[in-house]
């Protein structure tokens, strides 16, 4: 290992964005906030650039930087997520980031660097990788929360992530202290193999991996974790919230599933009880407490705690089909929710942004192709066949049944079926109520694209899904080592 | 003859970290003594992480404290600079008044 210089090119996407990141920084020092837009374009360019790299590499799977560093074809099926997550989010913001006087230089960079952070996350091989990716998504996304700076509501949400990120960091970093101290080793591969040599495991290990799980929880929002979920999603700017719903979760969900899986595979009879029930408690929280919310924000992100719960049930079987499942589950999901985000960035009355639920009254006649579009993001989200949100519950479903966990299974059905309550309802209002005053018209032509792109995916995908599913089958294989 | 051992290490560190959680969850004064806790929490990984280190042998957890140490500036410079956004809009950093939003 020493002496020898490491195998740079299977981090090469990383690399790329770090370069692009500080050479735009710069470059928006030099022209000011006027540039902002052309800033952002080249930031989504260096997003392509970049999942094309990630394609590129992941022909060879290397393990490098002495371990610290891992490519293969999960990172690469996740990152291409978190950078498609990612470059939608920042397309719909554009428009919206100029009307509401904060389109300053920063903000596109900022996405770069918690993309960035995503992107080392995903690909960790070690606790110190995994940490140092973690903290650069979570800083970033931290000043991103707080990004309208002369809004209470956005400020407060930005502390409010910050308290509690820290928190979360904080408790991560103990247990990986813990197990470092325990095992004598921090890298992934090293934890696996003492953990598989070593036949009892000590009490300060197992401690140390629940600490670990929670800082991971956490990240993901799962329950009991969640509680600042709600109030970030609904103090935030709208768009930034679409972003947060969609690249952060599915990085972090990403991460959960390698530490899990890779080092800590062996002790899959620990874990499998901390997720099981985790899982559990977040479907049951995200279709309950979200029947009650009339912000539609904060019901969004009720219904990003329980997708996280559909998710979970892969991750609780601990099996490649589980891990296909979630794959696949947070691909839909990403596609429903930023279709989700836009239509909600649509609603804008007087120039104003609104956020109320009864705001979408009678939108079939005011605005029929939003109510539409709408329509088809909240059947999908219920999970009504034929549309995407079905199959992503399908697949976790099923592979739940396969490894015997069928008390997952039948509450995931059983939550989904409340669940589906505050998805209709939203469409009988749309539909069957009496018109209030109708949306700004034209919308922007950045969401239109978005809208009719998310929108195509959800309704069509039942026509391809062999194309994503073998995807996301070959990813989890390699993660499993086939 | 008494010796300092791993086990008293661990148990500081266990004692800091405790406390930093409960500076966050039982403070309802000020944000800053929050932003204190965070620190004091990850005090507390880092003696955690020389302590290991030194007894494994392993330089490991050295290095990785730095990285802990080097973090952990960055995060209090954006906690600061979240919380005085946060006072020019409220006006207060009270714990109780961060309350614009329920929950």
């Amino acid at each position: 290992m020493t002496g020898q210089m490491p195998a740079f090119a299977a981090a090469a996407p990383e690399i790329l964005l770090a370069i692009a990141g500080m050479g735009l920084l710069l470059y928006g020092a030099f022209r000011g906030n006027g540039a902002t837009r052309e800033i952002a374009y080249l930031v989504i360019a260096s997003y392509i650039a970049a999942a094309a790299l990630v394609v590129f590499v992941v022909e060879v799977p290397t393990v490098t930087f002495s371990g610290l560093f891992v490519a293969d074809g999960f990172g690469a099926f996740a990152k291409v997520l978190v950078l498609l997550g990612s470059a939608l989010g920042l397309l719909i913001s554009l428009d919206y980031i100029e009307r509401e006087q904060m389109a300053r230089f920063e903000y596109p960079v900022l996405f770069l660097f918690a993309t960035l952070g995503m992107m080392v996350m995903i690909s960790a091989g070690d606790l110190i990788t995994l940490y140092l990716g973690l903290e650069l998504q979570s800083l970033s996304l931290y000043v991103i929360a707080a990004f309208r700076r002369d809004m209470v509501r956005s400020a407060e949400a930005g502390l409010k992530y910050f308290v509690l990120g820290a928190l979360s960091s904080g408790m991560l970093l103990y247990g990986a202290s813990l197990v470092y101290g325990f095992t004598g080793t921090t890298s992934f591969a090293g934890l696996a193999a003492t953990l598989s040599a070593e036949a009892p495991v000590s009490i300060g290990l197992v401690v140390g991996i629940v600490f670990v799980s929670a800082g991971l929880a956490f990240k993901v929002s799962a329950v009991p974790f969640h509680m600042w979920t709600p109030d970030v999603y609904e103090g935030a700017p709208t768009p930034v919230t679409a972003f947060f719903a969609v690249a952060p979760k599915i990085a972090a969900i990403a991460l959960f599933i390698r530490v899990m899986v890779g080092p800590f595979g062996e002790l899959v009879a620990q874990w499998q009880q901390i997720v099981f029930a985790v899982s559990i408690l977040s479907m049951l929280l995200g279709a309950l407490a979200a029947i009650w919310q009339t912000n539609i924000k904060r019901l969004m992100a009720y219904s990003s705690i329980g997708h996280i719960g559909y998710a979970l049930i892969g991750l609780a079987t601990g099996t490649e089909e589980g891990v296909r499942g979630i794959l696949v589950y947070m691909a839909i999901y990403l596609a429903m929710n930023v279709g989700t985000f836009a239509c909600i960035l649509c609603m804008r009355v007087n120039g104003r942004m609104v956020e109320g639920i009864d705001d979408l009254r009678g939108l079939s006649r005011t605005n029929p192709m939003i109510a539409l579009a709408l329509a088809i993001f909240m059947f999908s989200m219920a999970g009504i066949p034929p549309l995407a949100g079905f199959f992503g519950k399908l697949y976790v479903f099923l592979a739940a049944i396969n490894s015997g966990l069928y008390v997952l299974a039948v509450i995931g059905v059983l939550t989904s079926v409340i669940g589906a309550y505050y998805y209709l309802r939203i469409v009988k209002l749309m539909y069957f109520d009496d018109p209030v005053e109708g949306f700004d018209q034209p919308i922007d032509r950045g969401l239109s694209v978005v809208l009719a792109g998310t929108g195509l995916f959800t309704l069509f995908f039942f026509a391809f899904p062999p194309a994503l599913v073998n995807r996301a089958a070959a990813a989890a294989a390699t993660l499993f080592g086939g | 003859m008494f010796e300092i051992g791993l086990g008293h290490y661990l148990t500081v560190a266990a004692v800091l970290f405790t406390l930093g959680i409960f500076g966050i969850f039982l403070n309802r004064k000020n944000v800053i003594i929050i932003l204190m806790s965070v620190e004091l929490m990850l005090l507390a990984v880092n003696i955690n992480l020389v302590a290991f280190s030194t007894t494994l042998g392993d330089m490991v957890g050295q290095i990785f404290a730095m990285f802990v140490l080097t973090v952990a500036a960055a995060e209090a410079a954006i906690g600061l600079a979240i919380l005085v956004v946060y006072f020019r809009n409220r006006g207060t950093i009270a714990v109780e008044d961060i309350n614009a939003m329920k929950g």
